[in-house]
């Protein structure tokens, strides 16, 4: 990757946040891939993938929760950070600035939703 | 006859450089979320893939910490192909000494752009300008760019006519976006636009190619900024860039006099190669800043944005850009084009930037006066110097330095952060240590 490139460079399976830990900023992948994982008891499921342009850790900006879960580079990843205090400076001057994240967030609720029925189909 | 935009509504934007081409984008992203059809030309006669001026909007480059988190909000990611060099850092010199400082994260927060096609001898094109590239973000949205300078404007019953060779056309909005480069404001005028024009001062901005290897090898990815005892000169920047250096120079009325001396001044020399000198000929220019806003940015129908209205003092223009192309959109899809919704909607935005912008000057006056103490100038680097060297120390003077050079912060917020009485304590301790070390060297 090179020198043009904006953010932090993270080696394949680097953690870029850890579930658990407090979180004070979101996340937007510039370049690479990234897997969301749940550590549970011990193991760890996958349960997100993904790639640039992608927004993670935007949780930690609307809740005071620790991480809900830990996300890993997969393959070299280079991803910028975004301040909690800088999105919601900006969101106040200009409200539209949320649209994506909320855009995101109904996406996720659609695919968890179907998620979830196939699950109970299952069940 | 209603000020609203409706399905089928014309839009005019006269200039391409970030505020129009932003304006158009945000436009038509706005418009196309409540399924409204609007017809957008963007008038830009420059074509943004040549080298040398001709391709390009003159400016140091820098798209500041904020406006790269905002845009990266906003799914807008400059790609490595625009961004020439990401910055992590900046370098503070002063006549004597220079002090580093890192970002928060120690992460590249700060892209280097070149505005157009690159310096005049530029001589691979690997990279793409920020602002072709922001003209393209704008069409792909479904902007049409006409490759025409705008000379004369006028009304047709009640809406605004833009005249070129070729024919006149008709809009239900004109967005102005000419910057102050060029004679755009006298179009404003013809339209009935009756303001105070921004006032501007002129800049220098010149283009080193010293090569890939020794940029990395004597500026890294740092900003290097530079607080210098040259009468006129506020601020100073050399910013690298691909092969190239950019070198700007911010203050009241730049001429060569004033060049000559920041190039011969020791603070700058130590940053070169010991053997290097500038050549002649290198691609410079001497652009107009604005450095007092417009005092009236619309009309019925009209709304300038941008430059050609107002912009953050010294620092962050793109930023201003566009904060003003994405208020002026806002209001013009979700309220109307009249005056009355610029005014109502747009004029908070804008005057916020103008009012701020007093902070600024007010932070350069002192900024002059700590050039001119010797012991308050060493004493402003020893305090930054100091917390950079104790990782658990609150990085003070470190964050006001940050924020006023990299556009990070309004310039309010900096001018309060300096009242801090532990930032005021630090401060006039070290430059006590710094005026008795003069006295004892003596
Ligand atoms: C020396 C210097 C250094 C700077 N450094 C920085 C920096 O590092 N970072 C930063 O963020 N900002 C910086 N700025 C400020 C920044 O350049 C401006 O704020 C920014 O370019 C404003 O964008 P704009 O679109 O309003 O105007 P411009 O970029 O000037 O674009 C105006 C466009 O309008 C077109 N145009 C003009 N007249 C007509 C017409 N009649 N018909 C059709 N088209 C027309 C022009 O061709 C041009 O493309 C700097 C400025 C200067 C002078």
């Amino acid at each position: 990757m090179d020198e043009g490139a904006l953010g932090q460079q993270y080696a394949d399976g680097e953690v870029i946040c850890r579930q658990g830990e407090p979180g004070d900023r979101m996340y937007v992948i510039q370049a690479g891939r990234a897997t969301v994982v749940r550590e549970e008891g011990g193991t760890e499921v996958v349960v997100r993938e993904l790639i640039a342009g992608d927004v993670f850790g935007e949780m930690a900006i609307f809740e005071r929760q620790p991480r809900s879960a830990t996300v890993r580079a997969k393959g070299t990843a280079r991803v910028l950070t975004l301040d909690k205090r800088a999105f919601l400076r900006g969101v106040h001057e200009d409200p539209s600035l949320a649209y994506g994240i909320l855009q995101a967030m109904s996406q996720r609720i659609r695919s968890l939703t179907e998620e979830l029925s196939r699950l109970k189909s299952k069940g | 006859m209603s000020m609203a935009l409706e399905d089928g509504s014309r839009v005019a934007v006269i200039g391409g450089g970030p505020a129009g081409s932003l304006f158009a984008y945000y436009l038509l992203t706005f418009a196309q979320r409540i399924d409204l059809n609007l017809l957008v030309d963007i008038y830009e006669p420059r074509d943004f893939t040549r080298p040398g001026p001709a391709g390009c909007n003159m400016c140091g480059g820098i798209v500041s910490e904020s406006l790269v988190q905002l845009l990266a909000l906003e799914g807008i990611n400059l790609p490595s192909t625009v961004v020439q060099r990401g910055i992590d850092s900046y370098v503070l010199h002063t006549d004597q000494s220079s002090v580093r400082i890192d970002t928060p994260l120690t992460e590249k927060r700060i892209a280097a752009v070149h505005r157009g096609g690159g310096p005049r001898n530029v001589r691979a094109l690997k990279w793409g300008g920020l602002d072709g590239y922001l003209l393209g973000m704008a069409q792909q949205r479904g902007a049409k760019v006409v490759a025409a300078r705008v000379g004369e404007v006028g009304w047709n019953d009640g809406r605004p006519q833009v005249r070129v060779e070729g024919g006149a056309h008709t809009y239900d909005l004109l967005a102005g976006a000419t910057g102050v480069n060029s004679s755009g404001w006298q179009l404003f005028e013809q339209l009935g636009l009756r303001s105070r024009r921004p006032e501007t001062t002129k800049a220098y901005v010149t283009e080193l190619n010293l090569g890939d290897e020794l940029i990395a090898q004597y500026f890294g990815s740092s900003m290097h900024m530079f607080l210098l005892t040259i009468p006129r000169l506020d601020c100073a920047a050399i910013i690298p860039k691909g092969d190239f250096l950019t070198v700007c120079l911010l203050g009241r009325d730049i001429d060569r006099e004033l060049v000559t001396a920041f190039f011969e001044s020791p603070a700058v020399k130590r940053c070169f190669p010991p053997t290097w000198t500038p050549a002649e000929g290198e691609c410079h220019c001497s652009p107009k800043i604005n450095v007092r806003e417009a005092a009236c940015p619309f009309m019925d129908r009209v709304v300038l944005v941008g430059d050609s209205g107002v912009t953050r003092l010294y620092k962050d223009g793109i930023g201003a850009a566009y904060r003003t192309a994405k208020a002026a959109a806002r209001t013009a899809v979700f309220s109307g084009v009249s005056a009355r919704d610029f005014q109502k909607y747009y004029w908070p935005i804008y005057r916020s930037i103008a009012r701020d912008n007093r902070y600024g000057w007010l932070i350069f006056a002192l900024v002059h006066r700590i050039k001119a103490v010797g012991a308050l100038r060493r004493g402003a680097v020893k305090m930054a110097g100091g917390e950079q060297a104790a990782p658990g120390m609150a990085r003070r003077m470190s964050i006001v330095l940050w924020d006023m050079f990299t556009g990070s912060a309004p310039y309010r917020e900096i001018f309060s952060r300096t009242l801090d009485p532990r930032f005021l304590g630090r401060f006039i301790w070290e430059s006590a240590l710094a005026a008795v070390g003069d006295g004892r060297g003596k």
